[in-house]
C-alpha cells in the first residue's frame, strides 16, 4: 500500500503561494470544460468565450470598459472584506452593506433634486460610506457586545437590506415622475449626483478611482502600519496580540467598519453611474462574489486587484457565453463557485507537501 | 539469568540532518525502573517512540520476553504489553475521567464497569480518583493520574513513563513514587525519562544516559551523585549560575489585595494577592500548574484588567492600564505558552520583535512601522542571546522550543525593564539554554531591575530566587526567604497550608 501524506513545511512555500491561484484556476478551466461538454457545449469555445472574448474577439472595444465597470465593485468590496478576513473576522453580509451604502448614498442625492452643486456627489459618497459602515456595525456591535456570530447576523442582514431596497424602489425613493413604475429617478441623469466616467467611453468612473487609492492604501496598511501588523497578528493568533495590545473589540469594529464602508461605497457608485437608480433589483451579487475575489487574491491588495479583474471577467464572458451559445447563467456561477473551491482544495500545498509514503507492510 | 523483559540491541534512526539515535543498545528487566536521561534533543524522545511504535528505526533490532518486537503502531505496542505516559496530555476537559477513558479504548465496556475498574485500581495503587469527576476540575496531578489509570488498565509488562513529575508538587511526587515502586514489586517494568537527578536517585535501579542520540553511559543511580550524572548528561562540566550579592532597593511593584474572576471556564481565581517586590531581587513563585499563574501573568501584563488601586507600579494604581502602556513605564512580561502566545508562530522573529518592543524600542512613528529598526532589534536578541536561526526573517515556528524560548526571554530582557514577570521560563528547555536564561534574569536583577520568576520548577526557583512564595488556588503564600526553606516546607506552601506560615514568619 502506498501511502499519501501531507508533511506540514517549516516555512510556508513562497512559490506554491503564487502558484496556488494559477493552478486554481487552471483546474476551474478543465472542470468547468466538462461541466460544459456535459450541457451539451464544446468546453474549448465556451472556455474562450469566457475567458478570451472580452478582451480580443472583436467586440472587445465593448467589453472592455464593462471590465473596469464590473471590476470596481469587486476589488473595492473584497479589498474591505480582506480586512477582517485576514483578522478572523467574518463579514459574508457585504451585500447588505452594498444595498445599504446604494439607498444611503441615492436618497442624499434625490433628496437635492434637482439643485446643482458640486457639493452634492461628494456628499452622496459620504452617506454612501457611512450607510454602509452602519450596516456592518450591527453584526459588528452584536459580536463585541453579546458574543454573536457575526457570520450569521451580516448574511441574514443581507435578506433586511433586499426588502429594505424593495420598499425603498416601491415607496420612499419612487420616481415621482415615473408613472408609478418602481424604481427611483435616474441619478445618471442628474449632473450634479452622477457617477460620470471620467474619460468617455473607457469605463472608468470614480468608483474605479476609489478601488485603486483602496488598494494602495490597503497595501500601505497592510505592510507598513501598525494598524495591519495587528490584524493579520490577531488572525493568527488571537492570544499573542491580545499581549501585544490589540482591543479585540475594538478591532472587530473597526474591520466591521472598514468593510461596510467599502462595500457602501461600491453600492454609490454603482447606483449613481452604472445602474443609474434604485431598483428591486439593483444588487446582482458583487458583495458575494467579493468574497472569492478576496481569496482569490490570496487577501492580499495586488492579488485581490488581479482577481477582481479576473471574477469580472467571467461576468462578461458569461454574459457572452448566455447570449451568443444560450449556456444557462447557473453555469456561470457553478463555475464562480469552483474558482474558490479549487483555490481553497490546492492552498494546502502551500503550508504542506506531499510525501508519497514508504511502502508499508 | 533469564532473559529481560526488553532488549535493545543497536537502534539507529536519521531523520534528514541529524541522528536521533545511534546504535542504542541497553536491557530492561522485569520489574525494574528504568531511568533514561538526557538533555532534550538527546534522543530520548525518539528512542521511547520507537519502543511505544511511532517510529520505525532505520536498523537495529528489539525483543520483547525474548520474541523479536517491531511493533508497527502504538495499537500493537499497547498489545504486546507496553503503555506509556505522555508528557502532555490527551484528555477531553469537558468530559468525565470514565469518559475520558473509555475514549482510549477499543471495545469499551459500559461507563459503569469503566468507572467500577478505575476505581477498583485507583485503590490498589493509592490514587485516588474519582471516575465521575470532570476533567476540566482536575489538578495536573489528577490528571495524570487518569493517564496512569488509563495505562494501568490495559495491565502493561512495561510502562513507560515521560517525565512525570514536572507537573506534581512534593507530596504528589511522593505518592507517584509509591504507586511506581508497588507496580516494580508486582512485576512491571517501568521506563523513566526524566532530567531531575534527584528523582531518578530516590527511584530508579538503573539509568542509562543519552547524549547526542548516543548511550554515553549506564550507571546505578544510587551509587552516583547527582552532579556526576549531570555532568554525564551534558559532556562538559555544568555551569551553575552565578549572582553578585546585592542590597535590595525600593518597592517598585506592590500588589494590593489582588482579586480577579477566572477568566474562563476552567480559569482560576485569583484571591486577595499581597506582595511588594523591590529593585534587584528575584521573587520565586512556585506551585503547580492551574493555581493562578497563567492569571497572575495576565493581570499584570495587562491582558486581564483588575480594579486600578490593586497594582501598584511606582506607586501609581496601574491596575486598569493596557499591555503598552505598561510596557512604556517598564513593566514587561513573559507569557508561558511560547507558541501563540509569546510568540506567533507564522509570523517571522522580525515581526515578532514588533509584537512586545513596539513601544519601548520605538518601532513604530505615527504607527507606521519601522522595518529595519525591528530588523536589527530581533538581530539584537539573537545574538544576544544565543538564539539558533539563520535569520530574523525565518519564521518563530521554525526554531526549536528551547530557541524561541531564548528569543522570548531574550526579547523581554533586552529591552530593559524595571520590572520582568516570567512565567516558565525554563519549560521544556534544554540545560544548557536553561542556564543562559537564568544566568539572564540574574544580571537583570543585578542591574536593578525586581524580576518575578513563575516555575513549576522548585530546583530552579531555589537556585534564582531571594525570595519564594507558593500560588495555590489562586492565593499567595507569604514571601519568604528563599535561602534555608525545606523541602517540608516548600511542599507545605505549594499545597496550600498558609496556617503554618504565621509560626514561621520571619520578616
Amino acid at each position: 500500500m502506498r501511502l499519501i501524506l501531507l508533511v506540514k513545511r517549516p516555512q510556508p512555500s513562497r512559490g506554491w503561494t503564487y502558484a496556488t491561484p494559477i493552478l486554481a484556476v487552471v483546474l476551474t478551466m478543465v472542470f468547468g470544460g466538462l461541466l460544459f461538454a456535459a450541457l451539451g457545449q464544446d468546453p474549448f469555445v465556451t472556455i474562450r468565450t469566457i475567458f478570451l472574448d472580452p478582451l480580443f474577439s472583436e467586440f472587445a472595444w465593448f467589453y472592455r470598459p464593462q471590465l473596469l465597470i464590473k471590476g470596481a465593485p469587486l476589488v473595492l468590496i473584497a479589498i474591505g472584506l480582506s480586512f477582517g478576513f485576514r483578522a478572523g473576522i467574518w463579514n459574508i453580509g457585504a451585500e447588505g452593506q452594498y444595498i445599504v451604502g446604494a439607498i444611503s448614498g441615492a436618497a442624499v442625492g434625490l433628496a437635492f433634486y434637482p439643485t446643482e452643486s458640486v457639493f452634492i456627489f461628494p456628499l452622496m459618497i459620504v452617506a454612501g460610506a457611512i450607510g454602509g459602515t452602519l450596516w456592518a456595525l450591527i453584526p459588528g456591535i452584536l459580536r463585541v457586545k453579546f458574543g454573536t456570530n457575526e457570520i450569521l447576523v451580516s448574511l441574514m442582514l443581507v435578506y433586511v437590506a433586499e426588502q429594505f431596497l424593495a420598499s425603498m424602489a416601491l415607496g420612499a425613493l419612487r420616481n415621482p415622475e415615473g408613472m408609478g413604475f418602481p424604481g427611483s429617478r435616474n441619478l445618471s441623469q442628474y449632473p450634479s449626483a452622477a457617477n460620470l466616467e471620467i474619460i468617455a467611453g473607457s469605463g472608468m468612473h470614480w468608483g474605479v478611482v476609489a478601488a485603486l487609492i483602496a488598494v494602495i492604501m490597503a497595501y500601505i496598511g497592510l505592510s507598513r502600519h501598525i494598524f495591519g501588523f495587528n490584524v493579520r497578528l490577531s488572525g493568527q493568533s488571537p492570544r499573542a496580540a491580545r499581549f501585544a495590545g490589540v482591543n479585540p473589540g475594538l478591532l472587530v469594529l473597526i474591520c466591521m467598519g472598514i468593510s461596510g464602508g467599502l462595500a457602501g461605497l461600491a453600492g454609490l457608485f454603482e447606483v449613481a453611474g452604472p445602474a443609474g437608480q434604485i431598483s428591486i433589483d439593483f444588487n446582482v451579487g458583487y458583495g458575494f462574489t467579493a468574497i472569492i475575489v478576496a481569496f482569490l487574491g490570496r487577501l492580499h491588495p495586488v492579488g485581490i486587484l488581479l482577481a477582481g479583474g479576473l471574477l469580472a471577467l467571467t461576468y462578461i464572458g458569461g454574459e457572452i457565453a448566455q447570449s451568443n451559445l444560450g449556456l444557462p447563467i447557473a453555469a456561470i456561477q457553478i463555475l464562480q463557485g469552483m474558482l474558490l473551491f479549487f483555490l481553497l482544495a490546492v492552498d494546502v500545498l502551500t503550508n504542506y507537501r506531499i510525501s508519497f509514503g514508504r511502502q508499508l507492510a | 539469568m533469564t532473559d529481560p523483559l526488553l532488549r535493545l540491541s543497536g537502534l539507529t534512526k536519521a531523520y534528514p540532518g541529524v541522528v536521533a539515535n545511534k546504535d542504542v543498545s541497553f536491557n530492561i528487566g522485569r520489574g525494574e525502573v528504568h531511568a533514561l536521561l538526557g538533555e532534550n534533543g538527546a534522543g530520548k524522545s525518539t528512542l521511547v517512540k520507537t519502543i511505544y511504535g511511532l517510529v520505525k528505526p532505520d536498523s537495529g533490532s528489539m525483543t520483547l520476553e525474548g520474541q523479536p518486537f517491531e511493533p508497527a503502531d502504538p495499537h500493537a505496542a499497547r498489545n504486546a504489553g507496553v503503555a506509556m505516559v505522555f508528557q502532555h496530555f490527551s484528555l477531553f476537559d469537558a468530559m468525565n475521567v470514565a469518559e475520558n477513558i473509555a475514549l482510549g479504548m477499543e471495545n469499551p465496556p459500559p461507563q459503569a464497569q469503566i468507572a467500577a475498574q478505575v476505581r477498583t485500581v485507583s485503590d490498589q495503587y493509592g490514587l485516588p480518583l474519582d471516575p465521575d469527576r470532570i476533567v476540566g476540575e482536575l489538578s495536573a496531578g489528577e490528571r495524570q493520574r487518569v493517564e496512569i489509570i488509563r495505562c494501568l488498565l490495559q495491565d502493561p509488562k512495561l510502562l513507560i513513563m515521560d517525565e512525570p513529575t514536572s507537573v506534581l508538587t512534593p507530596q504528589e511526587v511522593d505518592i507517584l513514587f509509591e504507586t511506581l515502586r508497588q507496580l516494580s514489586a508486582e512485576g512491571t517494568a517501568i521506563l523513566y525519562i526524566s532530567h531531575k537527578l534527584e528523582e531518578i536517585r530516590a527511584l530508579c535501579d538503573n539509568a542509562t544516559v543519552l547524549r547526542l542520540g548516543q548511550v554515553v553511559g549506564e550507571c546505578d543511580p544510587r551509587a552516583t551523585s547527582a552532579r556526576d550524572m549531570a555532568e554525564l548528561m551534558v559532556g562538559s562540566k555544568l555551569h551553575v549560575p552565578e549572582r553578585a550579592e546585592k542590597p535590595t532597593g525600593e518597592v517598585v511593584l506592590a500588589l494590593d489585595g489582588l482579586s480577579a474572576k477566572a477568566p474562563h471556564q476552567f480559569g482560576t481565581p485569583l484571591r486577595d494577592i499581597n506582595l511588594e517586590v523591590r529593585k534587584g531581587e528575584v521573587l520565586g513563585i512556585g506551585g503547580v500548574a492551574g493555581n493562578g499563574q497563567d492569571e497572575l501573568v495576565a493581570s499584570l501584563s495587562g491582558e486581564m484588567k483588575t480594579v486600578k488601586t490593586m497594582i501598584r507600579y511606582k506607586n501609581e494604581g496601574i491596575g486598569h492600564l493596557p499591555p503598552n502602556a505598561r510596557r512604556k513605564i517598564g513593566l514587561l512580561a513573559a507569557p508561558e505558552e511560547r507558541i501563540g502566545h509569546a510568540a506567533a508562530p507564522d509570523m517571522t522573529l522580525t515581526e515578532n520583535a514588533i509584537l512586545t518592543a513596539m513601544t519601548r524600542e520605538k518601532l513604530t512613528t505615527k504607527g507606521f512601522l519601522h522595518w529595519a529598526k525591528a530588523r536589527r532589534f530581533a538581530e539584537e536578541v539573537i545574538a544576544g542571546f544565543d538564539v539558533r536561526t539563520p535569520g530574523p526573517q525565518n519564521m518563530a515556528r521554525s526554531l526549536s522550543g528551547g530557541n524561541l524560548q531564548k528569543f522570548v526571554i531574550g526579547r523581554e530582557v533586552m529591552q530593559n525593564p524595571d520590572v520582568l514577570v516570567v512565567n516558565q521560563p525554563t519549560w521544556g528547555v534544554d540545560a544548557s539554554a536553561a542556564a543562559a536564561i537564568r544566568q539572564a534574569l540574574l544580571d537583570l536583577a543585578a542591574k536593578g531591575a525586581a524580576v518575578i520568576v513563575i516555575s513549576q520548577d522548585l530546583d530552579e526557583l531555589m537556585e534564582i530566587s531571594d525570595r519564594f512564595a507558593a500560588l495555590n488556588e489562586g492565593r499567595l503564600s507569604t514571601p519568604r526567604p528563599a535561602k534555608g526553606l525545606t523541602v517540608e516546607e516548600i511542599g507545605l506552601m505549594l499545597g496550600g497550608a498558609h496556617d503554618m506560615e504565621v509560626a514561621h514568619v520571619d520578616g
